[in-house]
């Protein structure tokens, strides 16, 4: 057996392997076991109902925000669109699961492959162009779409909303939170290795070219226009599958919560967690997730107490301020995110006393 | 035919108003290259600043309007300072995003403040100047909004033309090391850009509030409309952003007039996408070329 990996106090990489390894030492390999140990044995029966909920939730807008780091954070595009997308998938599932009736294991894919498709649809005309015409253009996608889930009647039912069937896999019922607390965080597991080892394939290296310097990339051989359509193609799989994930959980649909909110929503979870870090993606989502809870207690409490109500604070206007200061004062003060801060304090440890 | 003159008549006048929205916002493109999501927001704080002014301290309109102006001014140069100075140098991607922050901030407050109602200024113009032709009848607010609107226009193209901060700002769009090794001062050019599009941006918040009424949703959503609008004018052109404003006005009233009222408001996106297939650059958009 080779020796245990331990960190090193430089950069002494004397292989390209190394530097496109996942885990430097043997211990943070070690510890994540441990943890996803913990998260699937110990949480789910410590936690109750509506600690699962957000558990839950944490983990479908997780999916959605990897997706839309891969964009912004890897390829250097901004979406505009990714909450329209997240609704394009709920809504392809929920169609799928209902008038096609496709089982739960085929219509997640299923719906993520659509979204994804639509997301392309949006991405050809502006990925012919050089700077941020994808923004744009995403832009135009989340109102055409929203436009299309209210009146497209025919398919989507407008305001009335879809009821979904139980998730049920094999033909066993699973839809109480705790089931489908492991459905979220496979899924989530499987996603967030596939985009890992994205980011190690030539594809994900053509990305991050792409992202640093365009003329460069096209300069040594990197065709952008494709690569910049498969990120986005990638980016709205994801948000697909999330949408659908949701559209699961929630049981029944409405076309209301896919609206620019949303994707501001996701935007900022992507910076908050850290741009260009996987990991980053699902602080991010925890992030604001705890801040949505906290918001909603908060106005809770401030409704409860006479004087506050009859101001009539309500639940919009924090929100919208909340979000909005996050995003401000992380691009100010940190821009690389919560992921950066957590890198900071690890090596703060791993220094003491001398860290310098 | 009655009723396709007055559509004429209306898209017009509402689509110069998005092209006067616009103005402000091709600004910022012009000189720092950066979209700015917190458009809407700015104007609707322009609106919302000539409210109180006029509303509250009941002052009189012709002291009311130039001190709302002055405060959208100050409020740029503000913006600029706290925010966007730190972020010089920094990707693109960085500031674009923070302006979405920003549009958020802005909005949540004025929600707080003023909440989702929808508020009208009290009457504060002549009835005489309204326009009887015929059949057709052009009300005072447009009026008074289309004659500002070519006032500001004019002043723009007097501005960029002969004033040497003018020639700064398009020298910096232009190209900003040259213009840096020339000696302009880019950090005032980009400063002065944002006071003048909030400044601009308040101005037509002030005259779509007088013809809509006041409200923070409505006047960002016309914020995001101005993308369709530059894009179809060109991203860095004024002029282009007047006549791009003018078509999409029409458009929306054309559509809602005969088809349908709840497509009005998604087609300037349905076109901008189609734009976006066939005349990338817009009508009057620097065409970039480049190659490898």
């Amino acid at each position: 057996m080779r020796n245990l990996r331990f960190h090193p106090c430089g950069n002494f990489n004397d292989r390209y392997g190394q530097e496109l390894t996942i885990f430097e030492t043997d211990f943070g390999r070690a510890s994540l076991i441990v943890g996803l140990v913990i998260l699937f044995a110990v949480v789910p029966y410590i936690s109750g109902p509506y600690f699962l909920y957000i558990l839950n939730t944490v983990a479908i807008t997780a999916i959605a925000a990897i997706g839309l780091n891969i964009l912004i954070g890897f390829t250097g595009q901004l979406s505009l669109g990714h909450g329209a997308f997240f609704g394009v998938g709920a809504y392809a599932a929920a169609i799928l699961a209902t008038d096609a009736g496709f089982p739960f294991l085929l219509a997640v894919p299923c719906a993520g492959v659509i979204t994804a498709l639509v997301g392309v649809l949006f991405g050809l005309p502006s990925g012919r162009l050089k700077g941020l015409y994808l923004t744009i253009a995403t832009l135009a996608g989340q109102f055409i779409i929203e436009y299309l889930l209210i009146h497209w009647e025919g398919l989507t039912r407008g305001t009335m909303g879809i009821v979904l069937p139980e998730v049920s896999l094999f033909g066993v019922g699973l839809g109480d939170d705790r089931s489908f607390f492991y459905i979220a965080y496979l899924c989530l597991i499987a996603m967030t290795l596939f985009a890992v080892n994205l980011m190690r394939t030539r594809y994900g290296r053509a990305f991050v070219a792409i992202r640093d310097n365009d003329r460069a990339a096209e300069g040594m051989g990197i065709p952008i226009f494709p690569y910049k359509l498969l990120s986005f193609g990638i980016s709205s799989f994801y948000a697909g599958v999330a949408g659908a994930l949701w559209a699961y959980y929630m049981v029944s649909i409405t076309t209301e919560p896919f609206n620019l909110g949303l994707s501001v929503e996701f935007i900022a979870m992507v910076i908050i967690g850290g741009l260009g870090s996987i990991a980053g993606a699902i602080y991010g989502a925890l992030f604001i997730t705890g801040l949505n809870e906290g918001l909603r207690w908060l106005t809770d409490i401030l409704m409860s107490t006479d004087m506050l109500s009859a101001i009539g604070l309500s639940m919009a206007p924090l929100r919208e301020l909340a979000f909005g200061s996050a995003i401000v004062l992380f691009i100010l003060l940190e821009p690389r995110g919560l992921a950066e801060v957590w890198r900071i304090i690890r090596s703060n440890f791993r220094l003491w006393p001398f860290s310098y | 035919m009655d009723f396709f003159i007055q559509l004429l008549v209306n898209g017009l006048s509402v689509g110069f108003l998005y092209g006067l929205a616009a103005m402000g916002f091709v600004m910022i493109f012009k000189s720092s290259s950066v979209l700015n999501f917190a458009h809407g927001e700015l104007m609707a704080l322009g609106a919302f600043i000539f409210l109180v002014l006029i509303g509250r301290a009941e002052l009189p309109v012709y002291l009311a309007f130039p001190l709302a102006l002055a405060a959208c001014f100050v409020l740029g140069f503000v913006v600029e300072r706290l925010f966007l100075r730190p972020l010089i140098g920094e990707p693109l991607i960085y500031v674009i995003m923070l302006t979405v922050g920003l549009a958020s901030i802005f909005k949540g407050a004025m929600l707080l403040v003023w909440g989702g109602n929808l508020y009208t200024f009290p009457e504060f113009l002549p009835a005489g100047l309204t326009i009887r032709w015929g059949s057709v009848y052009i009300p005072p607010v447009y009026v008074v909004s289309i004659a500002i609107g070519l006032v500001f226009l004019m002043l723009f193209g007097l501005f960029f033309k002969y004033s040497s901060q003018g020639i700064y700002m398009r020298s910096v769009a232009d190209n900003q090391p040259a213009a840096l090794s020339l000696g302009v001062h880019v950090r005032k050019v980009f400063a002065l850009s944002w006071a003048i599009a909030a400044l601009v941006a308040g101005m037509s918040g002030i005259v779509l509030g007088t013809i809509n009424g006041i409200n923070v949703h409505d006047l960002s959503s016309i914020g995001l409309k101005v993308f369709p609008v530059v894009i179809l004018g060109g991203l860095d052109s004024i002029g282009g952003a007047v006549i791009g404003g003018i078509i999409i006005g029409l458009l929306e009233t054309f559509t809602g007039g005969y088809l349908s009222t709840s497509l009005r408001d998604v087609i300037p996106y349905i076109v901008l996408v189609f734009i976006l297939m066939v005349k990338p650059y817009g009508l009057f958009g620097l065409v970039e070329i480049e190659r490898v």
